[in-house]
């Protein structure tokens, strides 16, 4: 049964601002079923994301949203999920705002098995700011800020996320959105961090300047980069230079999840019998409370408990 | 009845920050902040809160970030060029318009500079680090004792204006262990920020109708789900982006208004024998102390002089120092910068009367002698006020 997205979409923002041939609008929808199967209430999901075209899905999806600032949403979304480990958090970001910016956050994600879904919008170039290049830009192609072609080479992300300890690593294409839902709604499920890496078109920007204009002869262009990850296995090193593998590339069941663990150290410090412990446990006695007696303390320091507080009161 | 307990400035902070109902942390390591971390690893726990090490400064705030905008107060702890590294998202945080409580404990700049020893140069910093016309509040205690107080403070000016509250204590104070006393939450006044009155539909986070609209907590106490949309971008009241020149100029001068509207709640300030004075002493923090001792001895030989002790360094106390330099002949600011808040004294000073700085940036406290000079001979230079003797002691420099 089609999925009615205006659930979870703020209908009063459309229509989207994404360009004609843009592939940020595929992903939302495969991200929006995917939540849909999954049968999440809006009032259990926050979005953070940081800035770019990607980012601005926070402004569509009717959740608890916030858009800030370059390459931060991970470390915003870190701190949402450890304040309100019982809710859901995603981040939508571009590979500038995620990767290239923000990819310090991104390592330590990954590090941590925080549980925040990561959906990242590679389209291997800066989009909004006018086509400069980006981490993931291919060697050789044109950029703003590249007439020649670039001469960096460029990142694998994923291996980077699975170097870095990432529970769920995979890799999807906006070519082929029914296979995108199934990784992100895996992602989504998945106990700890998740990312995925969606290689998705910018034809205004990228495709324009190296000739691949048309949004379909951009996909097949991207598609020329990507095998599957069956296909991988039977497949030399030496050939799968260059390319980039598709599907789950990664699932570590058994890495702990970061709030989970948090909660295992909050019963290990409450178990103990220091003051904070016993306050909150409400076990406090009166000699914990006050171990010298007013009159004691007025002895040994030139003002008495209540005169810095009165005093500090009256300024 | 609270505790007494015996600390230094920095674990003064974490405990009073506790008390102000402290609700997530999360910091970076950096000299000479680091004991407000440690003791806030050992407790936060206990309490059943989240602390978190974050990979860097710029995490850290933006983590705080999030989970103040979802309706936890949240800190975090720094030194100057960590203050650096904060600056943008402290921007975002007066943007967003979320209470959020930055401790800056200044050390010797600039760059690395000198982590281990004190300064007072990171005031203007505090004022306008990030970018852009932003409102902020900057609070500095001259013990720890006032730390602790002044901490509680900074949670509910924060709360209460939707505004991130720095904190600027230094390398000295921060060390200096004494005894002090540490409240329980009933003895002082805790804020928390206004929620709204209306429903999950009818509500938006910048509301015209008001100075400072509500803050609604995602979660919401009562179990309903407040969802709206924040961003970093100028937005109306619905929270979403505009570009409108007139909600633009709107929100930029309420957030101003919010602040200077509120003076008499946000500004505190302390007179110390100031009644017939014709000299007086402006100084903040750490110096302020000095400046105490420098005053008691000058006013044994009959020397007319007091102090005006700002506790809230922003937005500047203008009315107050106006008035001094209406009745006094000197005015003399004492801090350990090469002249940064001389520059606010001056501009609202504005000639009517002498206006002398004590400065000194070398990484050492401030002697009540050098002070106690200035009084007697303002319009001579300050020298360091240490003896070839005790300047060997520190070595290098041959």
């Amino acid at each position: 049964m089609a999925v009615d997205y205006t659930k979870y979409l703020r209908m009063d923002k459309m229509p989207l601002y994404w360009c004609p041939g843009c592939g940020d609008g595929i992903v939302l929808k495969c991200y929006l079923e995917a939540i849909d199967e999954l049968g999440w209430g809006k009032d259990d999901c926050a979005m953070v994301s940081g800035i770019g075209c990607a980012a601005r899905v926070t402004g569509y999806v009717d959740f608890h949203t916030l858009h800030t600032i370059h390459g931060r949403a991970i470390a915003v979304a870190a701190g949402i999920k450890m304040s309100h480990p019982d809710k859901h958090v995603f981040v939508f970001g571009g590979d500038g705002d995620i990767v290239h910016i923000g990819g310090n956050h991104l390592l330590h994600a990954c590090r941590r098995n925080v549980d925040v879904t990561v959906v990242l919008i590679n389209n291997w170039i800066y989009g909004m700011t006018g086509g400069q290049h980006s981490c993931t830009t291919p060697p050789g192609a044109k950029a703003s800020t590249a007439p020649r072609g670039t001469f960096e080479p460029t990142i694998d992300v994923c291996q980077m996320a699975i170097g870095a300890g990432a529970g769920y690593v995979a890799r999807g294409f906006a070519g082929d959105p029914t296979r995108l839902k199934k990784l992100i709604k895996e992602g989504l499920e998945y106990k700890g961090f998740s990312l995925i890496d969606v290689f998705s078109p910018c034809p205004i920007n990228f495709g324009r300047r190296n000739k691949l204009g048309d949004p379909a002869k951009l996909l097949e262009h991207m598609k020329s980069f990507l095998v599957s990850s069956a296909k991988a296995k039977r497949m030399s090193e030496e050939e799968l230079k260059g390319k980039f593998v598709m599907g789950v590339l990664h699932k570590d069941t058994e890495k702990p999840e970061l709030t989970a663990s948090y909660k295992g150290l909050i019963e290990k410090a409450q178990a103990s019998d220091e003051y904070w412990a016993k306050y909150v446990k409400g076990t406090l006695t009166e000699d914990d409370k006050d171990k010298i007696t007013r009159e004691e303390l007025k002895k040994l320091y030139p003002y008495d408990v209540e005169t810095p507080l009165k005093e500090w009161k009256k300024l | 009845m609270g505790r007494i307990a015996f600390l230094n400035a920095n674990a003064a902070v974490a405990e009073a920050a506790l008390v102000a109902g402290l609700g997530f942390y999360a910091g970076y390591p950096i000299t000479p902040s680091s004991e407000v971390p440690e003791r806030l690893s050992k407790i936060m726990p206990e309490k059943g809160l989240p602390f978190m090490m974050m990979e860097d400064e710029i995490a850290s705030i933006n983590a705080c970030v999030g989970a103040t905008a979802s309706g936890v107060k949240a800190m975090t702890c720094t030194s100057g060029p960590g203050y650096s590294l904060k600056q943008e998202a402290l921007g975002m945080a007066c943007m967003l318009e979320v209470p959020l409580v930055v401790v800056n404990v200044m050390r010797g700049g600039p760059s690395t500079g000198l982590p281990t020893r004190p300064s007072q140069q990171d005031v203007m910093q505090a004022r306008w680090g990030t970018h852009g016309d932003h409102p902020i509040i900057a609070l500095s205690p001259c013990n720890a004792q006032e730390a602790v107080f002044e901490t509680i403070r900074a949670f509910n000016l924060a709360e209460k204006y939707r505004q991130p509250v720095v904190l600027l204590t230094d390398g000295s104070l921060s060390h200096l262990h004494t005894k002090i006393y540490i409240p329980d939450p009933e003895e002082v006044e805790v804020v928390d920020r206004a929620q709204p009155d209306v429903d999950p539909d009818n509500y938006y986070p910048y509301e015209y109708n008001y100075e400072v609209p509500p803050l609604a907590k995602w979660w919401a106490d009562d179990g309903k789900s407040y969802r709206y949309h924040l961003s970093s971008l100028i937005h109306d009241k619905t929270g979403f982006p505009t570009v409108n020149p007139k909600y633009t100029q709107w929100l930029l001068e309420r957030m101003h208004k919010k602040i200077s509207n509120h003076l008499d709640e946000i500004l505190k300030y302390e007179y110390y024998k100031m009644d017939d004075a014709e000299t007086c002493i402006i100084a903040y923090g750490s110096t302020a102390e000095a400046a105490r001792v420098a005053i008691d001895q000058a006013r044994e030989e009959g020397i007319k002089v007091g102090m005006f002790r700002p506790l809230t360094l922003w937005p500047s106390p203008e009315e107050q120092i106006r008035d001094i330099a209406s009745k006094v002949k000197n005015v003399i600011v004492a801090e350990m910068n090469l002249g940064q808040y001389l520059l606010e004294v001056e501009r609202v000073v504005g000639g009517k009367a002498a206006v002398y700085g004590v400065n000194q940036a070398a990484g050492v406290l401030i002697r009540p002698s050098q002070i106690y000079d200035k009084i007697k001979n303002p319009s001579k230079r300050v020298e360091i006020g240490l003896t070839e003797e005790e300047l060997k002691r520190f070595g290098g420099g041959e």
